[in-house]
């Protein structure tokens, strides 16, 4: 197991212990429901029972007469509230279907009715006495229930742009040697996050302040504050801690416009902390998806074809697409290219990100399909993705920034001892154990979005950092300090950051592994200008703005007082000279080749994200190599997973303990997705059966009893000044392959649908 | 969850006064107003989920004086009800002579369970059939009798393949009652007409026409403690789940053995996971008694144990499952140093 602090290599940040936590050991950490609020009442919704259909009616006698209630709001009497676009379509929210609008269901688990009462637990009481009747129309589960429609992504979301292809795929793959044509199949997945969806809404007058876990303060405010039709200056929310997210907490969900017009209608604080189930279908989920990739190589192994056909599942109202092609069509060299991605839609609630959305599912098919294409060849996996590396990508030949597949497989290779491996299946054992190794590549997008900052620099040398960043786990309070301790060269503990608050300049949503690049490159920025009025101030004749300049973008080499090395900067005298207490600086910064709205949207609540294959005339990813061993019984079939190996080069590391845990987390997650994770829905009524993480497995301790991560050193001053390419979502792409590949290894058996339970194994 | 009183019980008679009910004598034990409150791992979370609704609480731990012992007095095992489940797992004479109570708790639940459930509460755990948990399901024999069976033609993968009905196929998912009626333990009744004691296996109720009806405990009544008669150091409990810990058995087996020169003297076996109730294969044993173990007479137990065995849509793989548990199990315990 590698150490919690990785010692820092070339163009690696120190690992520094983490801002955040003491405060999370000692359970100060202050999450959304803990924040005290003046005589609060208490929410707690009722949820349809059925997938689709009506409410025909309620009967509220005996949740009314339950001591302490004070009001039930179902559709008959809720407020109107103003409909909202799709995040996916261009606006704030996760699903267009507005509960408490009419009476009619559209899918499982809907809000149908909110109790308010004098206490939580009054409010459970009475919310179990609400009696409703339905009338129940049969409704459509998933890919193979009946009344699905389905239709090509492309021209229905505005966030999936194309159809990656290129050359002749149907030629291609005719005239090549050696092929391979298969199904693939992953499930549904719930983020389920430890921190439960709360929201708590306060008036002040015309001025509401939302306590609610987000991954975007901006978009949640703005997108209240359209739905209830008000100023999106006099919504505030507040989140210094979110308790996981994952994507679940990305886009506006519908309860927070519901509890903030509760809460002015009570004329008092409203709080709500949904229940484990309730999550599972008042935000959004990974839907199930379908694959099926052809590949044809030479019996060199040269890919000669390549196709991808994905179809996933989305809610009857909503397009939404993760749209994985857009990857898995660039990621090796091949000539000719085709794909397709289908939305198919159920009446259910509407899907949205997941940790890694289009890479997890997609990257599964594809490096599933690339291991049955080394095992056609007879050819070591790790050599089939040497012989196709490439440095620029197939569908329009954009150079690829930087690019260390091979070398983290060869790192990742060494660790794992897979020259150990005896490559025929079945061949390798320990007692009662078969055994199997398997790896699969690993990618993710480099994003990054404009971000705005304000810094502050004391004479004493203390400096606030403010930004409406998220600090969802990532370690963004530390990679924050961290960049404006670099930056203005002061010690870490000088440093103090506010995040979490719509209040601060706008950071852009914690998703897309986005949020150290631009928070940190606008933070970087902004403390340069801090740098600059100082210099000016006691340099003023000389070169200053140029000089200042050229620091931006040097994030890797620790920046002292020094202007640029030669001259040393007193921080105290240029004070003196400007004849000021602090000097404090606010700053946009936006990627190179952001579209011209981007700071306008930014304030909006809509992050413009830049990057991955829409990266001007390049094309910018972060990559590893996953290696995993897996065990499997041969009297009880019981799959374990020993170990699990990756290597990952992302460019500059803020910080290699944060990085590591990260990575390590994403590699869990994805083992628990290729063996563990799956929502179950009954296919008569459309509904989840598991909706609690009794049933929903996930890995406990036991599980997980050795995880490597080697971080490589990579530099690449193309991506953004701070050099950093997100790896929040880097770890968990490749694991579900790895895992089927090793299994392969073991058995002998090919797997194609997750996850992989005993009862799939025939050994 | 609904709102409830709560009470204290100072020693046994207070208890069974604060149980004494007035409810109809056909009401379920499930079902009766009031509840003893042991560990609450069970009865706070069905409470919770609406599942179980009581108005009133028993609280019995102030009883643990008198009911929590672990007592291995002349050759013979007695636990009292109150014992937690981490104490018992933990005890080195019950690991060394009873290996296979001791590891049916341990590979129970959670350290954290462990040391708030007691063994009495254990053996009144309920099914965790999803449909039975969650009240916004209509068809529920067990919580709503006459209902219907949501789970017979649904998600079924949990449910159990041995003593089903037509009523109910939830799957009864402790692991130490297996232990218990592997080893032919007599489980201990206190109620007002006094103590009684009977056999464990004839404490649970096979779901039949009435699934809400899971033991013959009547409301009112307390269970004090457990007896085992002899040792079994030759025991092994073995489970097999989705993952390594926390987390119920697909299939387990309880299995006890007396060798005498490799010949089987006596077998026990039970199993778990894979059926309504804690599940005691005679048939099995049967094929086991003065026979020397070799791979050929372990599958024969294990396909006697499984003969009547029903798989539905999600769960058949149990079946196969269970006779490769059952197998390996009697393996394990064969190989056992003593
Ligand atoms: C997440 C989770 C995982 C679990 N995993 C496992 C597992 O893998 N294997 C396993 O075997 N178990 C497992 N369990 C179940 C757990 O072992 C039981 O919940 C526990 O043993 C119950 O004991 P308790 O003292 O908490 O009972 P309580 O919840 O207090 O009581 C349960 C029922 O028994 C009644 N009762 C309690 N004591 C007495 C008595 N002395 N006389 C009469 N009635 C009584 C109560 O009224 C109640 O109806 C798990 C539980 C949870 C929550
Ligand atoms: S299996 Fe039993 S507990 Fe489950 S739904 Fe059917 S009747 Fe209810």
């Amino acid at each position: 197991m590698s150490t919690a602090a990785p010692e820092p290599k070339a163009n690696m940040g120190q690992p520094i212990p983490r801002y955040d936590a003491v405060a999370k050991v000692t359970g100060r950490a202050e999450y959304a429901a803990d924040v005290p609020l003046a005589n609060p009442a208490y929410a707690y919704l009722v949820t349809s029972a059925i997938a689709k259909g009506r409410v025909d009616s309620f009967d509220l006698d005996e949740a009314r007469r339950v001591r302490g209630v004070i009001d039930i709001i179902t559709h008959e009497n809720m407020v109107k509230l103003k409909d909202a676009k799709l995040f996916s379509n261009g606006g704030y929210m996760s699903t267009t279907v507005q509960p408490l609008k009419s009476a009619d269901i559209a899918h499982d688990g809907q809000i149908i009715a909110v109790v308010l009462a004098e206490s939580f637990e009054a409010a459970r009481d009475a919310a179990h006495r609400v009696k409703v009747s339905y009338s129940t129309m049969p409704p459509t589960a998933s890919f193979d229930s009946q009344g699905t429609t389905a239709a090509g992504a492309k021209g229905q979301l505005a966030q999936f742009k194309e159809d990656p292809e290129v050359g002749d795929f149907a030629k291609g793959f005719d005239s090549a040697e050696v092929k391979v044509s298969a199904e693939y199949e992953t499930p549904t997945q719930h983020h389920n996050p430890m921190e439960l969806f709360a929201t708590s809404c306060a008036w002040n007058g015309d001025q509401l302040t939302i306590y609610e876990p987000s991954q975007y303060v901006y978009g949640l405010k703005n997108g209240v504050a359209e739905q209830l039709g008000v100023d999106a200056d006099k919504v505030r929310v507040i989140n210094a801690y979110v308790g996981g997210a994952f994507g679940s907490k990305g886009s506006v969900t519908p309860r927070t416009a519901i509890i903030a017009s509760l809460a002015r209608r009570l004329n008092r604080p409203v709080k709500l902390v949904a229940t484990r189930d309730q999550g599972f279908t008042i935000a959004t989920y990974r839907a199930e998806t379908r694959h099926q990739v052809k590949l044809g190589a030479g019996r060199d192994g040269k890919l000669l074809a390549l196709r991808h056909d994905g179809h996933e599942i989305s809610s009857r109202p909503d397009p939404y697409a993760v749209g994985g092609t857009k990857t898995t069509t660039r990621l090796y060299a091949c000539p000719n290219v085709a794909s397709m991605v289908s939305i198919v839609r159920a009446d259910r609630n509407t899907p949205g990100f997941m940790r890694s959305p289009p890479e997890v599912p997609y990257l599964f098919a594809l490096e599933s399909a690339m291991d049955e294409l080394a095992i056609e060849l007879n050819m070591d996996p790790i050599e089939l993705r040497r012989i196709n590396d490439t440095t620029t990508e197939p569908i329009k030949g954009k150079p690829y920034t930087s690019r260390s597949l091979m070398a983290c497989f060869d790192e990742a290779a060494k660790a794992f001892d897979w020259s150990k491996r005896n490559p025929t299946p079945r061949s390798m054992s320990d007692g009662d154990w078969l055994i199997g190794y398997g790896c699969a590549t690993t990618c993710y997008p480099t994003q990054m979005a404009p971000a705005a900052a304000r810094v502050r620099l004391q004479r004493d040398g203390r400096v606030r950092v403010q930004i409406a960043g998220h600090e969802i786990g990532n370690g963004a309070y530390t990679v924050i300090a961290q960049a404006a301790a670099e930056r203005l060269g002061v010690p870490i503990e000088n440093v103090s950051v506010m995040i979490g608050d719509s209040d601060l300049p706008p950071a852009p949503v914690a998703g897309g592994s986005n949020s150290t690049a631009s928070t940190c490159s606008a933070v970087m920025k902004v403390c340069d200008q801090v740098r600059q009025r100082l210099l000016k101030a006691v340099m003023p004749e000389e070169g200053v703005i140029n000089r200042a300049k050229e620091t931006v973008g040097v994030g890797r080499t620790p920046v002292t007082d020094a202007a640029h090395g030669d001259q040393a900067l007193d921080r105290e005298k240029a004070f003196d000279a400007l004849g000021v207490g602090v000097v404090e600086e606010y700053g946009e910064w936006k990627p190179e080749g952001a579209p011209l709205d981007s700071f306008h949207a930014m304030y909006a609540g809509h992050a413009r994200l830049i990057g991955g294959p829409e990266f001007g005339d390049k094309i910018a990813y972060a990559f590893g190599a996953e290696f995993v061993e897996v065990r499997i019984n041969r009297n009880t079939r019981e799959i374990r997973v020993p170990r699990l190996v990756g290597a990952f080069a992302c460019g500059h590391i803020m910080n290699p303990r944060t990085a590591r845990s990260q990575l390590m987390g994403g590699l869990i997650w994805g083992m628990s997705s290729a063996l563990l994770e799956a929502t179950e829905i009954d296919p008569r009524n459309a509904r989840y059966v598991n909706d609690n993480l009794a049933d929903y497995l996930v890995p406990v301790n036991a599980d997980v009893p050795s995880v490597e991560v080697i971080l490589l050193s990579e530099q690449d001053d193309q991506v953004n000044p701070a050099g950093v390419k997100g790896l929040g979502e880097l770890g968990n792409v490749g694991t579900n392959a790895a895992v089927c590949n090793a299994i392969f290894h073991a058995t002998g058996q090919r797997i194609r649908k997750l996850p992989v339970r005993l009862e799939k194994l025939e050994i | 969850m609904r709102s409830f009183s709560y009470q204290r019980a100072s020693d046994p008679q207070a208890a069974l006064q604060a149980l004494a009910v007035t409810a109809a004598a056909t009401t379920p034990l499930t079902e009766a107003s009031s509840q003893p409150l042991a560990g609450g791992t069970t009865l706070i979370d069905l409470m919770k989920l609406d599942v179980m609704r009581p108005e009133r609480l028993v609280d019995i731990n102030p009883l643990a004086g008198n009911w929590a012992q672990v007592d291995l007095d002349g050759g013979n095992l007695k636990l009292g009800a109150l014992a937690h489940m981490s104490q018992v797992a933990g005890h080195a004479e019950v690991r060394q002579n009873y290996p296979v109570i001791a590891d049916s708790l341990k590979l129970a639940a959670s350290p954290q369970l462990r040391n708030m459930a007691t063994l009495g509460g254990n053996v009144l755990q309920r099914t965790r059939c999803s449909y039975f948990r969650d009240v916004s399901y209509a068809e529920c024999n067990k919580r709503n009798p006459g209902s219907g069976c949501a789970a017979m033609d649904g998600f079924n993968r949990m449910h159990a393949v041995l003593g089903t009905s037509h009523q109910c196929i939830a799957t009864y998912p402790g692991d130490f009652a297996q232990a218990l009626i592997a080893l032919d333990a007599a489980i201990e009744i206190t109620s007002k007409s006094g103590p009684r004691s009977m056999s464990f296996a004839e404490f649970h109720r096979a779901p039949g026409d009435t699934p809400a009806i899971e033991t013959v405990l009547a409301p009112g009544e307390l269970i004090s403690g457990f007896a085992i008669d002899g040792r079994w150091p030759r025991s092994v409990y073995l489970k097999v789940r989705d993952r390594q810990s926390y987390e119920f058995a697909l299939a387990s087996a309880a299995v006890a053995l007396d060798l005498q020169n490799g010949v089987i003297n006596d077998a026990r076996l039970a199993l778990g996971g894979v059926a309504t109730v804690p599940w005691r294969a005679r048939e099995a044993e049967a094929v086991l008694k003065g026979q020397k173990l070799d791979d050929a007479l372990a599958e024969r137990a294990a396909d006697a144990a499984f003969a009547d065995a029903r798989g539905r849509q999600h769960n058949a793989f149990k079946i196969a499952l269970g006779k490769r548990v059952v197998a390996h199990a009697l393996k394990k315990a064969i190989a056992m140093e003593i």
